[in-house]
């Protein structure tokens, strides 16, 4: 006796679980794998998951084997030269030759396989917020509330007819047909018995006059059945819209980067993480979700990525160099009615003498005001200069939006980078 | 000739056609008197697939990240595409579940259901070692039972207290098997039923052994034999625990490892219940793929002689069934050992040929055999042997000489390997015995055995591991013997014997200077 089962459309991913306590036990492994990937990856490319290795033999589950050595025979197909007797140099170092590979088949192998695995987008994006050591970020925090989406909110009675709920209004319509047409109904059955039951008096007893009294009081009512509206102005339902408020789908983050030659590439794979940071939490806020990499040293320019992270240069710094260009970038192609705008600035804290003042005005005059949010990080183990101080003037007028810090060593980033967006969220 | 009038032509399939396949082949399956279980045949998803592979092809089992690595595994070779997953997964439960991947062309679809639902089955069936050890009708219920135990052990005492036990337990699962002793056979039922009183029982016994109330000295006890109405364990009477040695670790610290919680026990045992469930199986690898083959082989044909396939579907399957029976030469890069498939299709084959057109060589070697009734032979071959004794009774010349099988003698006192056989007439049976010895379960894995449990003094334990040939246990010894370690709670100590009882290597954990720190 056989039966076929159709299988298919049963749960999938039996083996998640598995799976899940596989990436739990190698955490630290995989974490040092995203950690690295983090680095290597370029910020918008956040789209694949990883591909991460493991070493064989730390996932090995050892079981008693039997190692090298001692006496073994091993019997083997596709013998061609050899006779009985033979003897054969031993091939050296394992593996070839007749080797059945009862021996070598260890969790001790040097130079064996790595355990290579490719985690989803989810568990890579898990993984980085993990390595951090918080799982999820507050997604409120920096919600705008300027643009509003209509969304559907129940049924009204006013609204303009392309919003008509037919079935609603249908059923409506049904109800009061059936209220209106009921006591008349009633009427006219009362009537027609009445009439029936005269009728068929004997002729000599009826009641002529009765008669078409009734015929006539029929003929209203059923003209008032039929004038019963099939659907009246009254029974029409709307689909009832309410605007709610969104956050605008649109962002841009404004990467501005000090790439004096004080900036070590250390201090550029920091910074790098942060970017990274901020940028994938307002892609989970946002739709779309734009890029400006500013760098300046003495003078500001607008770069890609590439050139962002990895050229160094040399010389003395001005950073309202950057911020003028930030401030032009803005006017020029993202009006802040239509975009949400963020800066991040990363800086060694470092800057020309008199040049933290004009930062200063740069923000409280044109920037902060249009923008959504503004961080600084310092990333120095030293103490803070001229620009630190200006910038708390700053921090002090806006505590909503401006917010700064100081980051020594990479381990800070993300508790930084937590307190930063936490601020707004206690709001 | 037949006129040909395929049941379908093309790669499609559909239900229907499944359906009709499926009867032609339980028709012909009968004639050849093959008896199975019913079949459960289901149609999966390749994500389906690449789970039933992770998990063993057991359709339910706990779970444990070993599992999860597995299926990382599988799904890295299969999206590289190193890996096909369509040939079989079936399960010897009954009724028999075979999966068919809906990826799979028509001619799979058929090739699998002849080769599993009518091969492996009878196989499950038939073969001694599964009717002795496995009991088909009730392994799906106990894997049940095992995975509401381990997530309930979960629940109460954390997912890693359990990933950490099932480790060890894996560790030893190999040495968790009765080779001589029937078991009782498993079912859900019974487990559940059984369960709470077993772990009192259990403990109360493992109590009793480790009382900590000395026994009475020595020299008050009179012989031996006297006391031993109320001491059965003779742990007055002095001399070793255990009195004989044990080969089933994994038993052994069920019943006797003194500090494991009662649940501990309970899944010692359900990795212990498992392991045994398995052990047919990786006995008779060569003989279970080799008659799937020879039938999904035998069957394929009679439905092509009949005109039910087309050319078509008949030229695919050749060319399936060549690639799953090759063997490649030990100097082929593709090489990877002796493929079970190709050794066991071909000396079934073998059997078969040498009823119905037998040599003067057959009839030296094989006089029962020779010239009687071939499906007979093959039956009778099928039901009473493992791959060792199979070997050992059925390898024919013919087939070493069209292996071109030799072997070589890796002597690591010696300063050259030697081929000592060839396929040749002085070649022939030192092949085969060697060959035969190649699948003895015995000699692949090393023999280790529990001596002896210090109930009186330090705890400790000590097995045994007997040398064969010389050859020394490898370096997974120390994290095995670790995760012993573990499950016992005291010393462990691991010594190899030579042949002739000389120890000549002593392994332990902790190792000895972690023990002095302790």
């Amino acid at each position: 006796m056989t039966y076929f089962i159709d299988r298919r459309a049963n749960a999938k991913n039996k083996s998640a679980v598995n799976r899940q306590r596989f990436l739990d036990r190698y955490r630290a492994h995989i974490k040092r794998s995203v950690e690295e990937a983090v680095n290597r990856r370029s910020i918008t490319d956040m789209e694949r998951g990883e591909k991460v290795s493991i070493p064989t033999r730390d996932i090995s589950e050892p079981v008693f084997q039997h190692g090298p050595g001692g006496k073994r025979t091993i019997v083997s197909p596709g013998n061609k030269e050899f006779i009985e007797g033979d003897r054969l140099r031993r091939p050296g170092g394992g593996g070839g030759g007749g080797g059945s590979g009862e021996g070598n088949a260890s969790n001790q192998g040097e130079g064996m396989d790595e355990f290579a695995f490719t985690l989803t987008r989810e568990e890579f994006l898990d993984f980085v917020f993990d390595g951090l050591e918080l799982p999820h970020l507050e997604r409120k925090a920096l919600k705008d509330l300027d643009e509003v989406r209509p969304v559907r909110a129940g049924v009204t009675r006013d609204g303009v007819p392309a919003r008509i709920n037919i079935v609603r209004s249908m059923r409506e319509a049904y109800a009061r047909r059936i209220a209106m047409r009921a006591p008349i109904r009633r009427a006219l059955r009362e009537a027609m018995e009445a009439l029936e039951e005269e009728e068929c008096k004997d002729p000599v007893l009826r009641n002529p006059s009765r008669i078409a009294e009734l015929k006539a009081e029929i003929e209203r009512l059923e003209k008032r059945l039929e004038a019963v509206p099939f659907i009246d102005t009254y029974d029409l339902r709307y689909n009832n819209l309410i605007n709610q408020p969104q956050p605008s789908s649109k962002a841009v983050m404004f990467c501005v980067m000090d790439v004096s030659g004080s900036m070590t590439q250390a201090h550029k794979d920091i910074a790098k993480r942060f970017f990274l940071l901020l940028y994938l939490f307002l892609e989970r806020n946002y739709e779309k979700v734009e890029l400006v990499f500013v760098r300046h040293h003495t003078a500001a320019k607008e770069v890609d990525e590439e050139e962002f992270f990895y050229s160094r240069e040399t010389g003395g710094t001005i950073v309202s160099s950057a911020l003028t260009l930030v401030d032009e970038i803005i006017t020029r192609r993202y009006p802040p009615t239509q975009w949400n705008l963020y800066v991040a600035q990363a800086s060694d804290g470092d800057n020309w003498d008199d040049d933290s003042v004009n930062c200063r005005e740069r923000l409280m005059k044109s920037l902060m005001p249009r923008l959504q949010y503004y961080t600084y990080v310092e990333i120095t183990p030293h103490a803070h200069q001229a620009l630190w101080e200006e910038y708390e003037t700053v921090a002090a007028e806006y505590p909503d939006r401006f917010a700064m810090r100081q980051i020594v060593e990479a381990g800070d980033i993300y508790p930084v980078f937590r307190e930063l967006f936490k601020r707004r969220a206690a709001n | 000739m037949t006129r040909r009038k395929p049941i379908a032509t093309g790669s499609d399939w559909n239900f229907e056609i499944l359906e009709a396949y499926e009867h032609e082949l339980a028709r012909l399956a009968d004639e050849y008197r093959l008896d199975t279980y019913p079949n459960q045949i289901e149609i999966i998803t390749t994500e389906q697939m690449m789970d039933a592979y992770a998990s063993v092809g057991m359709p339910v089992g706990y779970h444990h990240w070993s599992f999860g690595k597995q299926f990382l595994a599988v799904e890295q070779a299969y999206r590289r595409g190193q890996m096909g997953l369509a040939y079989e997964l079936v399960i010897n439960s009954d009724p028999c579940i075979a999966y068919l991947m809906e990826e799979n062309t028509l001619m799979m679809q058929v090739l699998v259901m002849a080769h599993a639902c009518y091969g492996h089955n009878s196989f499950f069936k038939g073969n001694y070692l599964f009717r002795t050890w496995t009991d088909a009708s009730s392994i799906v219920d106990y894997l049940v039972f095992a995975r509401r135990y381990v997530a309930e052990c979960e629940e109460r005492h954390g997912v890693t207290a359990v990933e950490q036990l099932l480790d060890a337990c894996h560790a030893l699962q190999n040495y968790g098997v009765d080779r001589y002793k029937r078991p009782s056979p498993i079912s859900a039922d019974e487990e559940m039923r059984r369960q709470a009183e077993r772990e009192e029982y259990l403990q109360a016994q493992v109590n009793t052994l480790w009382r900590t109330i000395p026994g009475r000295p020595q020299s008050d006890t009179l012989a031996g034999s006297a006391d031993s109405e109320d001491d059965p364990l003779g742990l007055r009477a002095g001399g070793r625990y255990p009195p004989e040695p044990q080969e089933n670790l994994l038993y052994f610290l069920e019943k006797n490892a003194p500090l494991l919680a009662p649940w501990q026990r309970e899944i010692v045992r359900i990795v212990r219940k498992l392991a045994q469930y398995f052990y047919p199986q990786r006995q008779t690898q060569v003989m279970n793929e080799g008659w799937a083959s020879f039938w999904h082989y035998t069957l394929m044909n009679r439905l092509y002689d009949e005109g039910l396939v087309d050319e078509g579907l008949m030229l695919e399957f050749l060319q399936s069934h060549t690639a799953v029976v090759s063997q490649p030469g030990f100097d082929s890069p593709f090489y990877n050992g002796i493929n079970p498939y190709a050794l066991g299709f071909a000396m079934f084959s073998d059997i078969k040929r040498m009823c119905e057109n037998p040599t003067d060589e057959d009839r030296e070697w094989f006089p029962d055999t020779a010239g009687s009734d071939w499906l007979e032979a093959v039956h009778f071959a099928m039901r009473n042997f493992k791959d060792e004794s199979f070997i050992q009774q059925f390898l024919s010349p013919k087939v070493i000489r069209d292996l071109k099988l030799f072997s070589i003698v890796d002597d690591d006192q010696e300063e050259m390997l030697e081929v000592t056989a060839i396929h040749d007439e002085r070649g022939y049976r030192r092949i085969r015995e060697s060959l035969a010895q190649q699948y003895a379960l015995s000699l692949r894995e090393p023999n280790i055995q529990v001596y002896e449990a210090n109930i009186r003094g330090n705890r400790s334990l000590t097995l045994h591991h007997v040398q064969d040939s010389r050859r020394p246990m490898g370096r997974s010894v120390y994290p095995v013997i670790r995760h012993l370690h573990q499950l016992w709670g005291f010393p462990v100590r691991l010594e190899s014997l030579s042949e002739e009882g000389a120890v000549v290597r002593r392994y332990q954990w902790p190792l000895p200077d972690e023990e002095a720190k302790e």
